[in-house]
């Protein structure tokens, strides 16, 4: 089974039919992109995945698990791990304590153990900082590790949660349009980080409308409309695709 | 050396209580003491409440009521005499065990009551099973929603504290007796005591600033913080947010019901306005004073206008002083007023901007 896969998957909210009866997989080791017009339901989808929603019907399998009614805690803690469209960082924490919030889950010192300041806690203390740390560098935001979060550059927040969600040490990453709000340097930078993630053994799945971005990094791309999928195929394909190009450009006459 | 870093101020507060008795002492002010007292104990539930507002996100209108029965069923515990159930099983039980005290009340009668320690940990274990029935379904709520819910239990509480019989009514409870700690220091509000329960009372907050200072900078502290920051990113780093809302909102709970205790045995007594609405909205204006997210300064502040208000230096005027705290921070000042930036403020008077940099503070 592939490491993430969705069957049928519905939702609707009132009379509006979100996600209608999707189905795909994501392979380990892949890019795989989610394109679609405005309100194709490419966040339904990604919330449904990551359970901040619940589907009304179909199933989500991840790492062989069915994940449909999980809270969205516990599908982080199976190894799913995500960015927002507009960025969700912590407030009021700086940079460094945000990306180690990331390494809650591969951490374990409780509420007693906290309260008291357990010598034991000590050295996991130290490796929690020196990963965030590492993250943070990774992502070039290093010399921001001590800012308070609401202090940084539109850009250093998008590094920073990048960083955050890297922490956890996903096997699949959901990235909402990570190019939203870049110039193109920084989009080409995007790209590349993320191919560069996909190296390192992690599967991404993003939400993207930077088309150049899409076709240059992904092996496959599912597109959205109105709900439905309408394409699911390799780059080139898609862009020769005469249903996307009519989504996307409208019919003629 | 981060550790230094936070526990240096801790020094620093050690050094000063000693001092402030020193002062006392060779001022011939002692009488100050009683109030400094009683003002660290409220302290305790200042940052109790503190670490729940500020670093959790999480308003209670509510805490009052933790105080109050932490107070209260010490009070009754300690005060209520069961001789005439003597021969009920489980009264029969806890006195083999040697939890009850036989004593004489004031006209010579025999007097049979549990022993402190035990109406202690029965106070203090009630509120946190309380805390944790109300918090399980009320944390579900956000920002007026749960502030209306915690109100509304704290309005419950004061009314059964007004109500029932067992808790005295409208005269609350009195001659309860002292709480020895261990032997030979006893928290009570005998005259000759009175140094030796200062040191008890700010033992009190060391042990409870040091507890929730590590907290704050722990693995579970951070994912706290994150809760306040954005709840749904924190659950989706994994942090399992309903449990460790209600872990604090416990934790504060006992925090305010341990010093309702301390505060009982202290005075001798209990009365219902301490379960008042307003003594909740108190302790919320003087987190809201220290800067939300800031236990020193909530500890600092928690301290001077407890210590004002009971010097009687509000007068009649004491709710309404705390009320008008509340809303002058809340327009002039919401990060505290340790933060504040005079400059600021007066050029803000004069240009249109702080409207808008108030929403950005808030977001």
């Amino acid at each position: 089974m592939a490491l993430l896969e969705i069957q049928n998957l519905n939702r609707s909210f009132g009379g509006l039919h979100a996600v209608n009866s999707v189905s795909f997989s994501v392979e380990q080791g892949m890019i795989k992109a989610v394109i679609g017009p405005n309100g194709a339901g490419k966040t339904t989808l990604f919330n449904l995945i990551a359970g901040n929603l619940a589907a009304n019907s179909g199933n989500i399998y991840f790492n062989n698990a069915r994940i449909n009614g999980k809270k969205p805690y516990q599908i982080a803690a199976q190894g799913l791990s995500r960015t927002y469209q507009n960025i969700k960082l912590f407030h009021g924490m700086t940079a460094l304590e945000n990306v180690m919030v990331g390494r809650h889950i591969r951490s374990k010192a409780g509420f007693m153990a906290g309260m008291l300041n357990l010598p034991w806690t000590w050295p996991e203390e130290r490796k929690i900082r020196e990963k965030a740390m590492d993250y943070l560098d990774l992502l070039g935001v290093a010399d921001c590790a001590d800012t308070e979060i609401s202090n940084l550059s539109f850009g250093q927040q998008r590094g920073v949660e990048f960083a955050r969600a890297l922490a956890t040490e996903p096997t699949l990453l959901l990235l909402d349009e990570p190019a939203a709000g870049l110039n193109i340097y920084e989009t080409a930078e995007i790209g590349r980080l993320i191919s560069k993630i996909r190296d390192s053994g992690i599967t991404v799945l993003l939400v993207e409308h930077d088309m150049s971005l899409v076709m240059d990094i992904s092996d496959e791309i599912v597109v959205l409309s109105f709900g439905e999928k309408i394409a699911e195929d390799l780059p080139h394909n898609i862009q020769q695709n005469e249903e996307v190009i009519r989504v996307y450009l409208g019919d003629e006459g | 050396m981060d550790l230094l870093k936070r526990y240096l101020p801790v020094f620093f507060m050690l050094a000063l209580v000693v001092a402030v008795q020193l002062v006392t002492h060779f001022t011939e002010t002692t009488f100050y003491l009683t109030q400094l007292t009683m003002s660290a104990y409220y302290s305790v539930v200042v940052i109790g409440l503190c670490v729940l507002m500020g670093y959790g996100g999480q308003i209670s209108l509510g805490h009052a009521g933790f105080f109050a029965i932490g107070g209260y069923l010490a009070g009754a515990l300690t005060t209520h005499n069961l001789i005439p159930f003597r021969d009920h099983g489980l009264v029969s039980f806890l006195d083999k065990v040697g939890l009850l005290v036989a004593s004489k009340d004031l006209y010579g009668g025999d007097l049979l009551t549990l022993e402190p320690w035990a109406a202690c940990i029965t106070a203090v274990l009630t509120a946190g099973i309380i805390g944790l029935a109300i918090g399980g379904p009320v944390l579900k709520l956000k920002g007026h929603y749960l502030a209306m819910a915690t109100l509304g239990f704290g309005i419950i509480i004061y009314r059964i504290a007004l109500a029932s019989a067992y808790f005295g009514e409208a005269d609350g409870i009195s001659e309860v007796p002292g709480f020895k700690l261990l032997p030979g220091i006893e928290v009570s509000g005998s005259f000759g005591a009175r140094v030796l329960n200062y040191y008890i009372a700010w033992g009190v907050v060391i042990v409870s600033i040091v507890l929730l200072l590590n907290l704050i900078h722990s693995r579970v502290g951070r994912a706290l913080r994150s809760i306040h920051g954005a709840e749904e990113a924190a659950n989706a780093m994994g942090v399992n947010t309903a449990r460790y809302k209600l872990y604090i909102f416990v934790l504060s709970a006992v925090f305010a019901a341990l010093a309702g205790v301390f505060v009982t045995h202290y005075n001798g007594g209990i009365g219902p306005s301490e379960a008042g609405v307003m003594k909740s909205v108190r302790y919320v204006a003087i987190v809201a004073v220290g800067g939300m997210a800031n236990l020193w300064g909530a500890l600092i502040m928690g301290l001077v206008l407890n210590f004002l208000s009971l010097r009687g230096v509000f007068g009649s005027y004491d709710d309404a002083v705390f009320g008008i705290i509340l809303i002058v921070i809340m327009l002039f000042a919401p990060q505290g007023i340790l933060k504040i930036n005079p400059w600021q403020q007066v050029k803000s008077l004069f240009t249109n901007t702080r409207g808008l940099s108030r929403e950005e503070t808030t977001e």
